[in-house]
């Protein structure tokens, strides 16, 4: 047992030096290895923060989001709906939600309204994103003015700007009372855009929303576990789609493995034989040649998988997010929470390490088979 | 050990229109303790024959023993176990690894036997301070002269103490001195009991004293006298 | 289903696994047919060679085989979020008829595997490779097996519909719903205690008893496998409830969570290679008379029985550890 640790020993040491020997060969292999792992695990670690992000700040949503739909398009609600679904067991809060879109022609951009009524603003106070902030360049006490429905326009002093640690949802919000909501989107007292309810028992959800679409048949339940199940979806979709998209780099990569595992130059094929004649078994030259891929292919891991890391989360994944952010003006600037998991760095070992193990047995083992005898030919 | 060789052929190529035969019908004994000699021009079989001594190639017919056990018909894996302890090999271009050390050059033999490190370097400062290399264990091989790089090829040879050494050609890149030096080493590692073969056709290796046998071959059969 | 990355990844596997022993199994045809180790011909040093690159190719691929094990159910744990009433593996593998099968399937390789590998290293160390055509000859029947998991597990993706109302550990593993899985729930804690402990006893001291006495090897093989079965209806059966310390949660993977201290790998790693290894002995023992086998039969399974029996008494030990120390209490209740 402790002959063969030592012997792996031995082989690990030849195979350093012996990749020190030919730095210029393998440090091209590594270079491309490590860009590849560099890609894939940028978007895995994106995408797979991204989808946190959205689970954490759907969190705190209601568990049911309740909308009336007239003629299959989206409707306002009228109030007296609360008092129409009757109570339901297992509801513990239901109320009605005011809030829309608006398009500011001057930065180019939407934002999303909402009434907050838990913040105390007055009439004239709004609550706005950090990305609006940023955009149109006001800070707290400054005057920002929406054109309401009717051609007037309003003019809100900034009392917050919300605090950047869910920038990603709430970088493009506008919170307001529901008088000022009222006045520019001219929605009449007595309607709302939809109504939340809140449920404590996630196994009552599905009987509640089966009974809302009974009482309220106009109505369509939208539930927070099927908006997760759809991000979740939409995620690791999008992350599949580019997955896809680099296939055709994954498979130059290969190749390219191919090639440089078979492609030995004369030297190390006289080496080899060296090794054959002076009493090296196959076996010990495929060990050491897969020693040399091990090598290889775990620093290429590490180094692509940390490099991946800072570009993702301390440099804000600078190259990928117009692709897997979906376009926005109002681009919101964020750290995101940095996120490992053991599914994710297998999937990308299978994406990267497996394929190139595939693609150097046969050449490793066409080297290995060199006649001990050829040194001598 | 006694080496025997019966009626051993090797083919080349075998069943294509280039089918060539090498060795087409050998027996012979090597007596131990003997410094024996491949005598024969290029392309007589001396090196095909020699690497099937030395259990780096099998025949395609016939029979090898090594004192009781039969090496023909054995696998390449215990072929190559059988080897490495039982025979060293000095070749033509010494074949030294280059860009790795003297000392790494001559432990690499042993690398696959996993021995412990300590005992190993030991073994391989012995062997270099008796044929005068220590103060060269550190360098590149490639800074060696053609006498030294012999004398590291012939370090690495006796690495694993084996019986028996193998030389094939060794004297083709050396010139006549460093020719006669190298036969002074074999005569030295003769008297240690070892049993060395050697393939020349350089007079200086066939024709020194040092030479107990001297064997000739001419297409692939033994000559005669 | 098939664009998540994971999933991508696991059907890649099974693709290249099946094509590496595909590979495998047409240089293992050539072999069969035309080995014949007393030749010194062309044909047969070059046979010779193909025995390195076929056994590299098989210990690659059931490696890879055993990392898509674990890379599968870690899949279906997270994809549980996707699908409708599952909460972790159970409800993914219950989303169509395939789940279960890939997963058996997996396991079967896995083992099929490591016993090849046991085989094929004991030929090696027989300077005649006594075993060549038997091994080679297992070899082709594992293919199918391989075949079948490419296509079960695809058909498994293929056929992931998210609107599909899944039941998952709460509905499967209970003791009155109907099916396999529930009988093994069903099973009465004494039954699956006495039969968990008896099974043990039975292979710790078979295997004692062969790794000194160099007989009863088949025998300790058996037991092995039979343990290993009654392990897993046992874990399901009771040792999960006292995990999870809830009288009816009986899911051989959420112990895998980190919620409950990653129990599952601490139990599952020693059953698995104690199982693996068992059967590693198993297919040695038969050997030990050829001449050229027996030196080697003699030092390399008992070895392995050794291992073996020491990883089957960690889990029995590790086992016993998550019964006694939980504060679930079914006194009264099952004993």
């Amino acid at each position: 047992m402790i002959d063969l640790i030592r012997k792996q020993r031995y082989l690990i040491d030849f195979t350093l030096s012996s990749l020190l020997r030919r730095k210029g060969k393998n440090l091209g292999l590594l270079l491309v290895y490590t860009l590849i792992v560099f890609m894939l695990a940028s978007i895995m670690l994106f995408t797979h923060a991204l989808r946190q992000e959205a689970g954490m700040v759907l969190q705190s949503a209601p568990e049911i989001i309740l909308q009336r739909m007239v003629a299959g398009r989206h409707a306002l609600v009228p109030a007296d709906y609360l008092e129409k679904m009757g109570s339901l067991r297992g509801v513990t809060d239901k109320k009605g939600r005011l809030w829309g879109y608006f398009y500011d022609p001057t930065v180019k951009a939407n934002y999303t309204m909402m009434v907050d009524e838990a913040r105390g603003l007055t009439a004239m106070e709004v609550v706005i994103g950090a990305g609006i902030a940023r955009a149109k360049g006001i800070g707290i006490g400054d005057y920002i003015s929406f054109r309401a429905y009717d051609g007037d326009a309003f003019s809100f002093q900034v009392k917050e700007i919300i605090n950047p640690v869910t920038e990603l949802v709430s970088s493009d919000l506008v919170l307001m009372s529901e008088r000022a909501y009222r006045a520019t989107f001219g929605v009449p007292d007595g309607y709302f855009t939809d109504i939340v309810l809140k449920v404590r028992n996630p196994r009552e959800v599905r009987k509640i929303a089966e009974k809302l679409s009974m009482r309220l048949p106009d109505t369509r339940p939208i539930l927070r576990e099927e908006i997760l199940r759809t991000y979740d979806s939409i995620f690791s979709w999008r992350q599949g789609i580019v997955f896809v998209l680099l296939a055709g780099a994954i498979l130059a990569f290969v190749i390219f493995a191919w090639d440089k595992a078979s492609g030995l130059s004369a030297e190390e094929k006289r080496e080899i034989g060296i090794l054959k004649a002076v009493g090296w078994e196959t076996a010990d030259v495929l060990r050491m040649k897969f020693w040399e891929g091990a090598v290889i292919s775990l620093s290429a891991f590490i180094l692509g998988y940390l490099s991946a890391y800072a570009h993702v989360f301390y440099g804000s994944a600078t190259l990928f997010e117009p692709v897997l952010k979906g376009w926005a003006v109002l681009y919101p600037e964020f750290q995101l929470t940095p996120f490992i998991d053991g599914l994710q760095v297998a999937t990308l070992f299978f994406f990267t390490v497996f394929p190139y193990i595939v693609a150097t047995i046969i050449p490793i083992w066409k080297a290995s088979i060199t006649d001990p005898d050829a040194v001598m030919r | 050990m006694l080496i025997e060789l019966t009626d051993i052929k090797k083919a080349f190529n075998q069943g294509k229109p280039n089918e060539f035969w090498a060795i087409r019908g050998v027996s012979l004994r090597i007596e131990q303790h003997k410094v024996t000699c491949l005598k024969g021009s290029s392309g007589s079989g001396k090196t095909t024959l020699l690497s099937m001594i030395g259990c780096l190639s099998r025949p395609t017919s016939g029979r090898i023993t090594l004192g009781e056990r039969r090496l023909s018909g054995l696998p390449e894996r215990f072929l190559t176990d059988i080897r490495r302890h039982t025979f060293g090999f000095i070749f033509q271009k010494f074949n030294l690894i280059q860009g790795m050390s003297v000392l790494e050059n001559v432990m690499l033999p042993a690398y696959p036997l996993g021995l412990n490190y300590t005992r190993l370097t030991k073994d391989a400062y012995r062997l270099l301070d008796h044929f005068n290399l220590t103060s060269k264990a550190e360098n590149p091989v490639e800074w060696l002269s053609g006498g030294e790089a012999q004398r590291v090829a012939i370090c690495r040879a006796l690495i694993n103490d084996p019986e028996m050494l193998i030389a094939d050609e060794p004297t083709a890149n050396l010139d006549t001195r460093l020719s006669e030096e190298f036969m002074g080493l074999i005569d030295e590692l003769r008297r240690s009991g070892k049993t060395v073969l050697i393939t020349s056709h350089d007079p200086v290796v066939f024709d020194s004293p040092v030479v107990d046998r001297v064997i000739e071959m001419c297409d692939g059969l033994l000559v005669e006298r | 289903m098939l664009l998540n990355p994971a999933i991508m990844a696991l059907v890649l596997v099974s693709a290249m696994v099946t094509m590496m022993l595909l590979l495998a199994s047409g240089f293992a045809i050539q072999v069969i047919r035309h080995w014949d180790i007393n030749s010194g011909s062309e044909r047969q040093l070059e046979l010779e060679r193909r025995t390195y690159l076929i056994s590299t190719l098989l210990t690659w691929s059931f490696v890879s085989e055993l990392i898509s094990l674990l890379l599968f159910v870690y899949n279906a744990e997270s994809m549980s979020g996707q699908f409708v009433g599952a909460m972790c593996a159970t409800g993914v593998l219950n989303v169509n008829e395939w789940g279960w099968p890939t997963l058996l399937l997996k396991i079967v390789i896995f083992f099929c595997g490591t016993s090849w590998l046991a085989l094929n290293y004991l030929d090696n160390q027989g300077h005649d490779y006594p075993l060549v055509r038997w091994k080679y000859t297992l070899l082709l029947l594992i293919v199918p097996l391989a075949v079948a998991e490419f296509y079960t597990q695809l058909q498994h993706f293929l056929n992931m519909d998210p609107d599909v109302i899944t039941s998952c550990c709460g509905a499967l593993f209970s003791a009155d719903a109907e099916g396999v899985a529930a009988e093994v729930s069903g099973v009465e804690p004494d039954t699956a205690m006495l039969a968990l402990y008896g099974t043990g006893a039975i292979t710790l001291l078979s295997g004692v008893w062969y790794a000194r006495r160099r007989r009863g090897g088949v025998l300790f093989t058996l037991s092995g496998v039979a343990a290993f079965v009654v392990a897993l209806m046992a874990i399901v059966s009771f040792i999960s409830l006292y995990i999870y310390e809830h009288p009816h949660h009986h899911c051989p993977f959420c112990i895998l969570k980190s919620g409950h201290g990653y129990a599952g790998y601490l139990l599952y790693i020693p059953l698995f290679a104690a199982t693996a290894m068992a059967l590693g002995s198993g297919v040695m023992a038969p050997w030990k008379n050829r001449p050229s086998l027996a030196a080697a039969v003699a030092r390399d399974a008992p070895r392995l029985a050794w291992l073996a029996v020491s990883l089957f008494g960690l889990f029995y030990l590790l086992a016993s550890w998550y019964v006694m120390n939980s504060s679930l209490v079914m006194t009264g209740v099952w004993w």
